[in-house]
């Protein structure tokens, strides 16, 4: 497989070769009086895979677009690849990949003439964007599409298309702000296998999602969003150790029956969560607690065991779904 | 770099152009071509036939038509270019947004969007020209000189339009525009008829209008002759129209891209 080089090409490398790519201090975004990013400090390192983990309207995609240059800081302190994105948003632009949350695609043109347009924006020599494509296509898995038009491909195959475009200036830092949202599994795997390769070939990942699995697969590291604040910080595992049992136990009951189990349930787990449809009860050893349940003279429809995940650690901390 | 990036948003338009061309230009170029013959030789006859010789200066009606037309269509053309390109842009598939990813800036895709209209609007004005000296409408030299005041009209219609486009929030408006503004303009600012045929409360809003003065300096160039104004005048209106227009784009363009 031919692939992107690894070395930076656009512009000199980073003086702070070391350091951490991406600084915030105290970061705000506001949009008249709503406050969409309340103050959040990260600090991403190079080559890191690194998350923003949150529903939808915590913040997540302001916080990327601060980052990439494009939306300017309401107030706090601001530093990418060591340049001022306020300043210095067209040096900095250009050592960056931005997969943006909707494809942004000319529909009219063909998958190559995307991606020459893109390219050219960047000011490369055109014998290095048709290289660029060439290499780019056959990573994202397209090459027999170059010559197709953008408006009848699939989903997945869009996204690939995307990500090849934002791979087109051999960026330094990734930024993909919700990267399979709206695709189903396998398209979801396919570009998950993609996006592992960037990472182990060195490129430094910044990502949203809404998804924990999406965040367990690919993140070194991540924060939890709620409400434009940063509520939790971590590696995946840390994270549920720190905030959830090693499992889960769901159970599920007839119609009015949920209630009345409670108090029975709440004596045998560290931790109970109701949800309309079920109870979560949160211990280390789930089989032991779910024949506990039976032998207390419960009878739920259902019960599943299974591992805790980003998911029960983002429930512990806001109280509600990552997905509704 | 920085100053060569309008240069790269313009070179994006032309690649998609060769998706386009076939039917954005032929229009561009057919329509005033048909009311060329339409008018200019199927009414133009009757004209020429009444007392009119004198009010339009003495050629024939063809003759008076031909250079108005290239004006007032340059003009219907570049607000054609202003309203769905730049919808498409902003709302439709967001190229905008991708672009503004890399070291674009919203001014940038403005000045690489006026570019390309100030190449589209020479191209199918040029055309205009080539099948109007064909018609014995004008002389070829003399037609591509009345091309410069047209194409100057066409980029400052362009600017404003696509400042409208970008700040409005919906697409119902555009259409609104052309039905409402860009169609009565492109007949009563003097192309098909003179100005002091109108209602005499009209004249005064007609001449406050920079697309008259494209009218009147293209047709002037074209016969060889003066235009109603002094040319400092009509040229001013021109140039007052591109850099007002080009300069509330760019502001519109960075409010509503940058946020």
């Amino acid at each position: 497989m031919t692939a992107p080089s690894s070395t930076p090409a656009a512009g000199a490398p980073s003086p702070d070769a070391t350091g951490p790519l991406v600084v915030a201090r105290g970061l705000v975004k506001r949009f008249g009086d709503f406050t969409a990013v309340d103050g959040i400090d990260v600090e991403v390192a190079r080559g890191e895979a690194f998350g923003f983990l949150g529903p939808n309207g915590a913040g997540k995609s302001s916080t990327m677009r601060m980052i990439g240059a494009v939306s300017p800081v309401t107030a706090g302190h601001l530093r990418v690849l060591g340049l001022d994105p306020a300043t210095q948003g067209p040096q900095l632009r250009a050592r960056l990949g931005v997969v943006p949350q909707e494809d942004t695609l000319d529909q009219e043109l063909t998958v190559a003439e995307n991606l020459a347009i893109y390219g050219r924006y960047f000011d490369l020599p055109r014998p290095v964007v048709r290289e660029r494509i060439a290499e780019l296509l056959d990573f994202v898995q397209l090459l027999e599409r170059r010559d197709s038009k953008v408006d009848p491909l699939s989903g997945g195959m869009k996204r690939r298309l995307v990500i090849a475009r934002a791979l087109i200036n051999d960026p330094e830092l990734l930024l993909l702000d919700e990267p399979t949202t709206g695709l189903d599994p396998q398209a979801r795997h396919v570009l998950w296998d993609r996006l592992y390769r960037l990472k182990q070939r060195g490129v430094t990942l910044l990502l949203t999602t809404h998804y924990m699995d999406e965040a367990e697969q690919l993140c070194d590291r991540l924060v939890v969003m709620d409400k434009g604040r940063i509520v939790a910080e971590g590696s995946p595992r840390e994270l549920i150790a720190a905030h959830a049992t090693r499992e889960v136990v769901e159970l599920r009951f007839p119609p009015d029956a949920q209630e009345a189990a409670v108090p029975t349930l709440a004596q045998l787990a560290d931790r109970l969560e109701e949800l309309p449809d079920r109870v979560l009860v949160y211990t280390d050893d789930g089989d032991a607690a779910a024949h506990e349940v039976h032998a207390r003279g419960l009878t739920p429809t259902s019960v599943v065991t299974r591992r805790s995940t980003l998911e029960d650690v983002f429930l512990r901390l806001t109280g509600r779904q990552l997905v509704d | 770099m920085a100053r060569t990036i309008p240069l790269r948003v313009l070179e994006g338009h032309a690649r998609a152009y060769r998706h386009t061309w076939r039917g954005t230009t032929t229009s561009a170029v057919v329509t005033p071509v048909l009311f060329l013959a339409a008018m200019g030789l199927g009414l133009g006859t009757l004209v020429d036939a009444g007392s009119a010789s004198d009010e339009l200066g003495g050629g024939g009606y063809l003759t008076w038509l031909a250079p108005g037309l290239l004006a007032a269509s340059t003009m219907q053309n570049a607000a054609g270019d202003g309203t769905f390109p730049v919808a498409a842009g902003m709302r439709w598939m967001k190229t905008y947004q991708a672009a503004l990813n890399t070291p674009v800036r919203p001014r940038d895709l403005l000045v690489g969007h006026l570019l390309w209209a100030l190449l589209r609007a020479t191209l199918v004005g040029a055309v205009f020209v080539v099948v109007a000296a064909a018609f014995g409408a004008m002389p070829l030299h003399r037609g591509l000189l009345a091309l410069l005041p047209a194409v100057l009209l066409g980029v400052g219609v362009c600017a404003a339009t696509s400042a409208f486009t970008a700040a409005s929030d919906s697409d119902q408006a555009l259409s609104g525009v052309f039905r409402f503004v860009i169609v009565p303009l492109f007949l009563f600012s003097g192309a098909f008829f003179p100005v002091d045929q109108l209602p005499a409360a009209v004249q005064p809003v007609v001449v406050a209008i920079p697309v008259w003065h494209g009218v009147e300096l293209s047709r002037a160039l074209a016969s060889g002759t003066s235009p109603a104004l002094p040319w400092a005048v009509h040229v001013g209106v021109l140039l007052a129209l591109l850099v007002a227009g080009t300069a509330v784009a760019v502001a519109v363009f960075e409010r509503r891209l940058r946020r």
